[in-house]
């Protein structure tokens, strides 16, 4: 079989499957099952990017997004007790609404892509291969030259982001026991031992 | 052969889908903070897209970028979201208006 051919109909099939699963994701009644959709939307569009020959992205949306985001995601909404009634009224109510906005925006954006667009840009050779080295040997040689600055401060973003999730979601417990570090330094001698002068005395005769 | 509108189409039709999720699951914030992951996701595969198809590494790069901050900020929606509903009991949006916006 034409490879091209293979690759066009794998294209497809992943395409088909993120798009079913994505519009399972915003229609399914329970919140796990949805984030489980979730999960298999970035699979496939993981095997999308791969057939873009992008795979340092690729397998760095699964280990990041699937690996970590999902499973938090998929963490708080099993640790939540949602009400599903309440929380899905209105749904039939706003069904319409959704449907006509992202209905217009497809076309808009169909019409802006031009579907003639489709027999033109064919995938060229892959730029790492034309520059001779792997994809993640492309990428890196840019991240930490041209992009270092960026690179440092996306660090610093996730430390932020990890300081103040905890922050958040820290709570103060009454029988939890905390360091005061300013009491610490400011502490003196005087404050911890207190020197007690008493006569020598002879223990008391038994009397009976 | 896939050409670059495939790869924009199904961008397109993902964003789509995501705007609305957040049209019709108004009153569920998980839902909400997985369309804006789908949406996120979305423009991603448009610069993978365009990256691959012009030769250039600075869209991968800018993918890069995306996926952290895009933690980043699920790490802290999550937060808020487990803080709300252990301050009000609820996650429905309707009960969540005492800024009255």
């Amino acid at each position: 079989m034409n490879p091209q051919l293979l690759e066009l109909i794998c294209f497809y099939a992943f395409a088909a499957v993120a798009v079913v699963s994505a519009l399972m994701v915003i229609t399914l009644r329970n919140s796990v099952h949805a984030v489980l959709s979730l999960v298999l939307t970035f699979f496939s569009v993981a095997s999308i990017w791969l057939l873009a020959q992008a795979e340092f992205l690729a397998l760095a949306l699964i280990v990041v997004y699937v690996g970590a985001v999902m499973v938090l995601f998929l963490f708080v909404v099993m640790m939540l007790d949602i009400n599903q009634e309440k929380v899905r009224e209105g749904f039939i109510r706003y069904l319409p609404v959704g449907i006509v906005v992202a209905a217009v925006m497809l076309l808009e954006m169909l019409a802006l892509i031009g579907l003639r667009a489709m027999h033109v840009a064919v995938m060229g050779p892959n730029p790492a291969t034309e520059a001779g080295m792997s994809n993640i040997a492309w990428l890196g040689q840019a991240l930490y030259t041209r992009y270092l600055l960026p690179f440092e401060v996306a660090a610093l973003i996730l430390t932020v982001g990890l300081v103040a999730a905890v922050v958040l979601t820290l709570r103060h417990k009454a029988i939890a026991r905390h360091q005061n570090p300013s009491e610490q330094v400011r502490v003196r001698d005087r404050d911890r031992v207190r020197i007690v002068k008493m006569d020598a005395e002879r223990p008391q005769e038994d009397q009976a | 052969m896939i050409t670059l509108a495939h790869f924009i189409i199904l961008g397109a039709v993902l964003f789509c889908i995501a705007v609305a999720g957040v049209f019709i699951n108004r009153k569920n914030v998980i839902v909400l903070l997985m369309s804006i992951e789908l949406m996120l996701l979305a423009v991603n595969i448009n610069f993978v897209a365009f990256s691959r198809f012009g030769g250039d590494v600075a869209g991968q790069i800018f993918v890069f970028f995306i996926l952290t901050v895009a933690a980043a900020e699920t790490a802290i929606g999550l937060a808020i979201l487990t803080l709300l509903f252990r301050n009000r009991g609820t996650i429905n949006i309707a009960d969540i208006d005492s800024m009255k916006g």
